[in-house]
């Protein structure tokens, strides 16, 4: 385990682009002041407060690159969340939001190892940070993803993950000539395998696709030990 | 800190009928149970899993399954916190004190601290006074069923007045130590005591 403890205070983010890709993300783009270095694989505390002082606050993971001038969070719009709910209806470019992180020092990825990432729906935008940070630094072949969506409107990034090169697997609908269905352990042992041996894996997803995308990956060789998981619940 | 334009807060009625047992950024899942792991959520046999209090103890002691059924039985029921600013309200949970096993153990003088150890190899690092006292406990039933694999059975350790990340799931080991160290979390960022009253999520809050 890496020591890689971090003291982050609060600050405060402008919102520099917002958009709304279909009718559950939110793309927020954010002017962080005294921005801290981050790694790909972290996330962000938003933070909203009312007129009397009551907050609710919630952690995003990050999208950007860790060399992009803004801080790039997609978040998804979860049943009556209180903080997803005001970044969806309410929140517009120049609104100034509290911001603490970058936060996580165990779910992060850095090209050191060889590693297959593995995202569910919104659990892929961790991995959109990595692949994001591989294809600048040259690490592309070091880090193979697996992006699994019910549909390509619904998974976040499908465009840009499909023109990186990863092995998109949707479940409610076909891909070209891939029949609807989760990814296949051969489909995995694939990645996992070629062309040398992954050296590490990273898991995002809810808690019932974690479960599922550690055990494929465990039947696709993969060491318990050597696998990296963040889930969530509907956590709002 | 400014005030979020158009932010008036949907959970306030809720948080305000509650707010004497609503820590600080916390909210009311509304009887949800989230779970969250860093690691493979493993399956463990009980009868190969057993619970061993050693480090700075006059006897260092270790139960299996059955061994530790056969003590004394004890029950929290109240409420957990989670750093991921959910709070879970009136959950009962069931298993035996970890004064129990610390009376057997016999902590030496110098003890102030343990690390909790899970079967995975997550650690998580406690002040030895929030340990006990009547403030924590080893248990393996909640809500009257058998602890799931996912939240942490079939044993796990429950420190209700901390976050939850304390409460180590898969709990296999309570090592006393006379200095503090860093656990799992608390070496990627989060704090070393973690009061939800308090507000301590991550290091450097005071």
């Amino acid at each position: 385990m890496r020591e890689t403890t971090t003291r982050t205070a609060w600050t405060t983010a402008t919102i520099a682009e917002i958009d709304r890709p279909d009718g559950r993300l939110t793309r927020l783009r954010l002017d962080v002041a005294d921005r801290q270095q981050a790694l790909p694989g972290q996330h962000y505390v938003v933070r909203l407060r009312a007129p009397d002082g009551y907050t609710a606050q919630r952690s995003y993971s990050i999208a950007s690159d860790p060399a992009d001038p803004l801080v790039e969070l997609m978040v998804e719009r979860m049943p009556d969340g209180e903080v997803s709910g005001h970044l969806h209806d309410v929140a517009e470019v120049g609104d100034v939001l509290e911001v603490r992180g970058p936060l996580g020092g165990w779910f992060t990825w850095s090209g050191e190892t060889t590693a297959v990432a593995i995202g569910g729906g919104s659990g892929i935008v961790p991995i959109v940070s990595m692949l994001r940070y591989a294809a600048r630094t040259g690490r592309a072949d070091r880090l193979r993803v697996v992006a699994v969506g019910r549909t390509l409107d619904e998974l976040p990034y499908a465009e840009e993950l499909l023109a990186a090169g990863a092995f998109v697997a949707l479940t409610r609908e076909n891909l070209g000539s891939r029949v609807a269905a989760p990814p296949y352990p051969e489909e995995v042992r694939d990645l996992v395998d070629l062309p040398t041996p992954a050296e590490a894996a990273y898991v995002c997803g809810s808690v019932g696709f974690a479960s599922f995308a550690t055990r494929v990956l465990g039947e696709a060789g993969m060491r318990a030990s050597a696998i990296r998981v963040e889930q969530f619940g509907a956590t709002g | 800190m400014p005030v979020t334009r158009g932010f008036t807060g949907k959970r306030r009625a809720e948080a305000a009928g509650r707010s004497d047992r609503l820590p600080p950024g916390q909210y009311d899942t509304g009887g949800q149970w989230p779970t969250l792991t860093a690691e493979v959520t493993p399956h463990l046999d009980p009868e190969q899993w057993s619970i061993t209090v050693d480090g700075l103890v006059g006897t260092p002691r270790t139960w299996s399954w059955r061994e530790l059924h056969a003590l004394p039985g004890d029950t929290y029921a109240g409420d957990i916190h989670c750093v991921t600013t959910w709070s879970r309200f009136d959950t009962t949970f069931s298993g035996v004190s970890v004064d129990t096993l610390l009376a057997a153990a016999g902590p030496l003088p110098e003890a102030a601290y343990v690390m909790a150890h899970a079967t995975t190899g997550y650690t998580t690092n406690l002040p030895l006074d929030d340990v006990r006292g009547g403030k924590a406990w080893v248990v393996w039933e909640a809500d009257g069923k058998p602890l799931s694999d996912e939240h942490g059975g079939p044993v796990r350790l429950l420190v209700p007045h901390l976050y939850f990340w304390k409460s180590a799931k898969w709990v296999t080991r309570l090592e006393l130590m006379a200095q503090d160290r860093p656990g799992f979390w608390e070496s990627n960022g989060y704090h070393d005591r973690g009061d939800p009253w308090l507000e301590q999520r991550y290091q450097g809050d005071p």
